[in-house]
């Protein structure tokens, strides 16, 4: 089926060992996409935080359970600012993921756990969940960077 | 992949650890800093970072737990060789200035 603006779609399955071959796939796309080194590594982290969540929360480690990674370039329009960008989206048949684990925790309340919602939110400038028919929705969405060569939306290209 | 080797160094134990610290591993790297305070009862603990590629929230929660450990035991962790992406990613998490932090193995074995 063809999916517009679609750059990169990966099957996964919930296992820990897969988030280091999605970080050099997501890196490898971004610095494609003309991100610079700072933010590719942003949203590297950002796309990890979220995938290791889905596995730890949402599946509750339960290895072999199906997540699907959606990448494509879109046109975004966020609070005051619209223009191209790099949309990711992960959808997992896992538990209902409450809402109360997006909101991540205080920095100065030093304790572990509870950083991985902080990540993600630093490398990306939307954040949306959602659940329908018992599948978690997460979007991503990363402005691309301004010197990023115009193209049109929807064709898959670079 | 992650790989962990310790040597000893009079009364410091320096472990050398080199891959991620990521979801897949940072529960190995938690478990052996924990040993080496709880069991081994060893009163300086450095970690020595130059070959980690990539450490992510359940790593540095790993890290945390480590030094929360050393202080229950009146011990000290010391961390040595940060990467920049291992600095940035504690930088980002306001966890700098808890640690303490050596440029080299040298330097943290005098402290």
């Amino acid at each position: 089926m063809a999916r517009a603006g679609l750059l990169l779609r990966l099957e996964l399955t919930s296992n820990p060992e897969i988030l280091s071959v999605v970080r050099s796939a997501v890196t490898c796309l971004a610095a494609n996409l003309g991100f610079p080194e700072a933010d590719t590594r942003a949203l590297t982290r950002a796309v990890d935080e979220a995938l290791a969540n889905v596995i730890r929360h949402a599946y509750a480690n339960r290895p072999g359970q199906p997540i699907e990674l959606l990448c494509r370039r879109v046109t975004e329009r966020a609070a005051e600012k619209r223009g191209p960008a790099l949309e990711i989206v992960m959808v997992d048949r896992g538990i209902s993921v409450v809402r109360k684990k997006f909101c991540g925790r205080e920095l100065d309340d030093v304790r572990p756990g509870g950083l991985g919602m902080h990540f993600i939110q630093n490398g990306v400038d939307v954040v949306q969940y959602s659940r329908h028919l018992r599948k978690n929705r997460l979007r991503l969405v990363k402005f691309l960077p301004a010197q990023a060569p115009e193209q049109a939306n929807g064709k898959g290209e670079w | 992949m992650v790989k962990i080797a310790t040597r000893r160094l009079d009364k410091a134990a320096i472990l050398d650890i080199s891959g991620d610290i990521d979801l897949a591993h940072s529960t190995e790297v938690r478990r052996v800093v924990l040993v080496e305070f709880r069991e081994n009862r060893t009163p300086k603990v450095i970690l020595n970072l130059i070959a980690v590629n990539y450490i992510d929230s359940s790593g540095v929660a790993s890290l945390v737990e480590g030094l929360k450990a050393s202080r229950d035991v009146g011990a000290r962790m010391m961390l040595v060789g940060l990467s920049p992406i291992v600095y940035e990613v504690l930088e980002l998490s306001k966890l700098l200035k808890i640690f303490e932090i050596y440029d080299t193995e040298a330097l943290a074995l005098e402290a």
